[in-house]
């Protein structure tokens, strides 16, 4: 196991079943199991990048160094009806997409 | 020589005098598609009475004097990560297998208009997540070359469509190499554009600051061609240059003397065979043959890109793949037995991603999961999203002297389907040659090059420019090709 900044970069199997809850991924255990040795093994390549010092240095989301791009306030229709949306949707009724109440 | 074996600019000039029409072309190809997709398994959907019909109205067009494009009647193949409006659109995923989008992409709206023939949707790795197309759910493409190798990836279907003349030219998607590595792969040509030339609106996304849209052709010319038709602003992406583009086509033919050109060693370094080694240095004697002056040059953070570029990646990745939720659109526990009443929200979530996504896909969601999680993100994403900014800047002071750099697009030919793919680690080292073009948001073109001597395989040059330098990138690469015929050769599918 290797640490620096307190990460660790071999993780074991609980960790990879908390990762795959969080992905809201449901595991077979051989899963679990195999992305526990691949995902090791991409984060332990990965660490490398603790040789680059980077001090100051700005991150880089957009590439173009682009912030806020503005249009103009105006409604424009888009021409899809809902009824177009809803054929790819498992369930569709009225106009709206159904699915199992939230609340209890 | 047959009408399917043609090239965009050949095709267009017949078409344009007369003598051949949309119809026999479009025939032709569907023919030479039926000979050789047994094998080559390039197409995921086919289109042929849509494309005829298509074929039809360009001809119709064409008689009455109103011709929309230079491309007008020229069949197209898609990567299956364009959105096309009442076509299916599958992503090469289970999770999207009967996903008939209600729009068409920017893209494909602009081939549309042009006039553009589109004859199907071809193979991809899952969400183009891969690098030699054998992560697709609906199986590989095989390499026109090599029936046993890979086409490369993600673009592989595109590559091997073109290279096996089962379409005129297509369209893919790069976010990490996946134009250029399987057009050396297949000896085509393959463009990735600077981040923002080309609309990613109805595309659908793998890692959005890094996915950019090109095409894969036959020629540089041709590349030209399709790139005046798809760039520029599109206000449906607000990550589109503003600024009016040039006519790529006038950077066609030129002279290349005066020109200075560099080649970044560590590309060279080891682990690059060395018959690849032999044809890029081959390459680099023509260019300078042809007046160019070559010299060695350094980008020392290479050696970092490939941790820099799965790092941001997959972080990316992950958030974009939230969207399958099987409530919307896309694979549905709720189709496969669960009963809506019966069940909670999250269990349709779990089952549906569970059952939709392939290998890959979640091996990227779990890893960017993890990346952007709390008390992690620092030390991996933004520890990345830093040194993207430094190799961005190692290149930017490059392109202050020099007008081009040239390098390897893979570090090795065609690999055999299987030989990587139960190592995912090998598999990410293998984009070593492209990654760091992403990262840096650049343009890079690969341009055939050459063949090896023990297999016969395809090798690419890969020609990289600065920042919405296209322009000097088909000036080298044009007189590249101008001088060789390494773009002439067809394989022998059998």
């Amino acid at each position: 196991m290797s640490v620096c900044k307190g990460i660790m970069t071999n993780l074991s199997n609980d960790e990879v079943k908390h990762i795959a809850k969080l992905s809201r991924l449901e595991l077979t255990q051989e899963e679990i199991d195999k992305y526990t040795d691949q995902l090791s093994s991409v984060l332990e390549y990965v660490e490398k990048l603790n040789e680059v010092n980077t001090g100051d240095t700005e991150p880089t989301a957009n590439i173009a160094g682009l912030n806020d791009v503005f249009r103009d306030d105006e409604v424009v229709v888009s021409g899809i009806s809902h009824e177009e949306i809803g054929k790819n949707a498992p369930e569709f009724k009225d106009g709206l997409l159904v699915v199992p109440g939230v609340f209890e | 020589m047959q009408l399917y074996s043609l090239t965009v600019k050949d095709a267009s000039d017949k078409l344009a005098k007369g003598d051949i029409t949309s119809v026999e072309l479009t025939k032709s190809i569907l023919g030479r598609i039926k000979q050789v997709e047994p094998k080559v398994k390039a197409y995921i959907t086919l289109c042929e009475e849509e494309a005829l019909q298509s074929a039809k109205a360009s001809d119709e067009r064409r008689k009455n004097g109103k011709t929309l494009s230079e491309i007008d009647g020229i069949p197209v193949s898609l990567k299956d990560v364009f959105l096309t409006k009442n076509l299916k659109t599958t992503a090469a995923s289970k999770m999207l297998e009967d996903f008939i989008p209600p729009f068409d992409s920017t893209v494909v709206k602009r081939l549309k208009d042009a006039g553009c023939v589109i004859l199907g949707k071809v193979n991809t790795d899952e969400f183009t997540m891969g690098s030699s197309c054998e992560n697709s759910a609906f199986g590989p493409t095989h390499n026109p070359w090599d029936l046993d190798r890979v086409p490369g990836g993600s673009s592989g279907g595109s590559a091997a469509a073109v290279a096996a003349d089962e379409c005129i030219f297509s369209l893919g998607t790069d976010t990490g190499g996946s134009i250029r590595q399987p057009a050396s792969f297949c000896s085509t040509v393959g463009m990735k554009n600077t981040y923002g030339l080309v609309s990613r609106y109805g595309v659908i996304s793998y890692a959005s600051s890094f996915d950019t849209i090109g095409p894969l052709t036959k020629t540089v010319e041709d590349a030209a061609i399709v790139l005046n038709i798809i760039a520029g602003n599109d206000p449906h992406d607000s990550t589109t240059v503003v600024e009016e583009i040039p006519d790529y086509k006038k950077f066609l033919k030129k002279d290349l003397r005066g020109k200075l050109i560099g080649v970044p060693k560590e590309f060279y370094a080891k682990g690059l065979n060395p018959e690849v080694a032999k044809i890029l240095d081959n390459a680099k004697k023509v260019l300078v043959r042809l007046g160019a002056k070559v010299e060695e040059v350094s980008l020392p953070l290479t050696e970092y890109a490939i941790a820099t570029y799965y790092i941001l990646v997959k972080s990316e990745a992950s958030s974009n793949m939230s969207r399958y939720d099987g409530i919307r659109y896309g694979h549905s526990a709720l189709k496969s037995g669960i009963e809506n009443n019966e069940t909670g929200l999250e269990e349709i979530y779990f089952k549906s991603r569970e059952e939709g996504f392939g290998p890959e896909v979640k091996r990227s969601i779990m890893l960017g999961t993890y990346t952007l999680s709390a008390g992690y993100y620092d030390a991996f994403y933004k520890k990345a999203a830093k040194v993207r900014t430094k190799i961005k800047e190692e290149y930017e002071k490059l392109f202050e002297k020099y007008d081009v750099l040239i390098a390897p697009v893979s570090p090795f030919p065609a690999f055999k389907i299987g030989e990587k793919i139960n190592d995912p680690l090998s598999m990410y080292l293998a984009d070593v040659d492209t990654v760091s073009i992403n990262i840096a948001g650049i343009p890079a073109m690969s341009v055939q090059a050459g063949f090896t001597e023990s297999d016969n395989l395809p090798v690419g040059m890969q020609i990289i420019g600065p920042m919405h330098g296209e322009g000097k990138i088909f000036e080298v690469a044009s007189a590249y090709q101008s001088a060789t015929d390494h773009h002439l050769k067809k394989p022998m599918i059998s």
